[in-house]
C-alpha cells in the first residue's frame, strides 16, 4: 500500500471526538496518582503505564480494525507506517514521522513533533522523574497491545522525551518475531 | 423494485481460540440446535476453517520471484521452496462461505482471529456489509466496555442492535436490561410498529 494512500486512510477515517484537553487532564491525572500511589517509585509508575496501555490496546485494535477497514500489512515497515499515519492520527491526531530504521527493519522510531497526553506537563522537581519516568509510557503499552492482537510480538520503550528537556520525544519499536497461531504441522 | 429478500437468521461469534461468544437469533428459520451443539458447530468451524486455509494450493513459481520487496524472506515467513501462492499480496482465507438449499453462513474473520457467522437467506445480498457494521458495533460496544474480559463469553445488555431491511445495521441505547438485539424486517416495520 502506497504511503500517500496510508495517510489518506488516517484522514478519513471518522471516529468519535472528545475534547483535547479532558483527555490531557484525564492521562495527567493518572499518571499523578500513580506517582502518589507508588511512593515516586517511577520505574514501577512506568510499569503500570506500559500495562494499562497494553490492556488498551487489545481493545482498541477491534476499534481501529472495524473503522479503518484496512487488511494485514505485507511486512513491518508497512505496519510502521500504518500505525504513524492511521493509529496515531485517528486515535490522537498527531502523524509521528518513522525514521531510524535499522539495517534489518525490523525496529524503527517514532518521533512526536506534538503529543497531546504531555500538553501542560511538566514533571516532578524532585531530582529523579527528569532521569526516570517516561510520561507517555501508556503509548508504548498501547502499540504492544494492539500488534499482539494481531500476531506482531514487539517491543517499544521512549528513548528521550521533550519534557526530560531532550530534544524530541522518541520511541524506539522493536519486532521480536510474528507469532504464528497456525496449527502445528505434525498434528496427524 | 423488486422484492429482495433480507433474512439474517442469526450471527455467532467466535473467539480466536475457537470458542463460542455469542449466538443470537434475529428471526425464527433456523431448527435450534441446543447450546451444546452451538459450541460443538464453533469449535468444529474454527476446526475446519483453519484446515480450508492450511490447504489452500500454490502455484510453482516459474521465474524468479517477482519483485525484491515479496521475497524478502526477514518479513515474511519462509514459504516452500519454489512455490507460492497465486497471489503473494492477497492474504490466505479459510473458508468465506457456505451454502445450501436454505441458508448461506457468512463468515468474517477479523485480523485478531475473531470470527462473525452470519446465517442468512441465500438471497440476501450486501451481507458483507452488515457484518462490517456488526463488527464496528463489536468493536464499541463489547471491546470497549472495560468490565468486559477478553474471550469471554459476551453480554449486551444494554444495546439493541437492529438490522433492518434496507440493510442498514443500527443500535439504540436501552433504559432497562433487556437483553435483546432484535431485528427488523423489510423496511425496519418493527419500528414503525413502536412509533404508531
Amino acid at each position: 500500500m502506497s504511503a500517500n494512500k496510508t495517510s489518506r486512510i488516517g484522514e478519513e477515517t471518522r471516529v468519535d471526538k472528545v475534547n483535547a484537553e479532558l483527555v490531557t487532564l484525564t492521562y495527567g491525572t493518572i499518571v499523578a496518582q500513580l506517582c502518589q500511589d507508588y511512593d515516586s517509585d517511577y520505574q514501577e509508575v512506568n510499569k503500570q503505564l506500559d500495562k494499562m496501555g497494553y490492556n488498551i490496546g487489545m481493545r482498541l485494535i477491534e476499534d481501529f480494525l472495524a473503522k479503518s477497514g484496512v487488511g494485514r500489512c505485507a511486512n513491518f515497515k508497512e505496519t510502521a507506517d500504518m500505525i504513524a499515519k492511521v493509529g496515531f492520527k485517528i486515535f490522537l491526531n498527531v502523524t509521528p514521522t518513522v525514521t531510524n530504521w535499522a539495517s534489518d527493519n525490523n525496529q524503527f522510531s517514532l518521533i512526536f513533533e506534538d503529543n497531546p497526553l504531555a500538553d501542560f506537563v511538566e514533571l516532578p522537581d524532585d531530582g529523579r522523574a527528569q532521569d526516570e519516568l517516561w510520561f507517555s509510557n501508556i503509548l508504548c503499552g498501547v502499540l504492544r497491545g494492539s500488534l499482539e492482537m494481531v500476531q506482531m510480538q514487539i517491543e517499544a520503550h521512549f528513548v528521550s522525551d521533550v519534557l526530560r528537556g531532550d530534544e524530541t520525544t522518541e520511541m524506539r519499536v522493536s519486532l521480536v518475531r510474528y507469532i504464528e497461531d497456525e496449527m502445528p504441522p505434525e498434528e496427524e | 423494485m423488486p422484492s429482495i429478500t433480507r433474512t439474517v437468521f442469526s450471527l455467532i461469534v467466535i473467539n480466536k481460540a475457537g470458542g463460542l461468544i455469542y449466538q443470537r437469533e434475529f428471526q425464527p428459520g433456523l431448527r435450534k440446535l441446543s447450546t451444546n451443539d452451538y459450541l460443538v458447530l464453533a469449535g468444529t468451524f474454527h476446526g475446519v476453517h483453519a484446515i480450508t486455509r492450511s490447504i489452500t494450493p500454490k502455484i510453482p513459481i516459474a521465474q524468479p520471484a517477482p519483485s525484491p520487496a515479496t521475497s524478502s524472506p526477514s518479513a515474511t515467513a519462509p514459504t516452500a521452496s519454489g512455490y507460492s501462492y497465486p497471489n503473494p499480496g492477497v492474504p490466505v482465507t479459510g473458508l468465506d462461505y457456505l451454502e445450501t438449499d436454505k441458508f448461506r453462513l457468512t463468515c468474517f474473520q477479523t485480523l485478531t482471529g475473531t470470527k462473525f457467522l452470519l446465517f442468512t437467506d441465500p438471497l440476501t445480498g450486501n451481507v458483507e456489509n452488515i457484518v462490517q457494521k456488526i463488527y464496528e458495533l463489536y468493536a464499541d460496544y463489547v471491546m470497549k466496555n472495560p468490565f468486559y474480559q477478553l474471550e469471554m463469553p459476551v453480554r449486551i445488555r444494554l444495546v439493541h442492535i437492529l438490522v433492518s431491511g434496507d440493510d442498514s445495521v443500527s443500535y439504540t441505547k436501552t433504559t432497562h436490561f433487556s437483553r435483546t438485539i432484535e431485528r427488523t424486517q423489510q423496511g425496519g416495520s418493527r419500528i414503525q410498529d413502536k412509533q404508531k
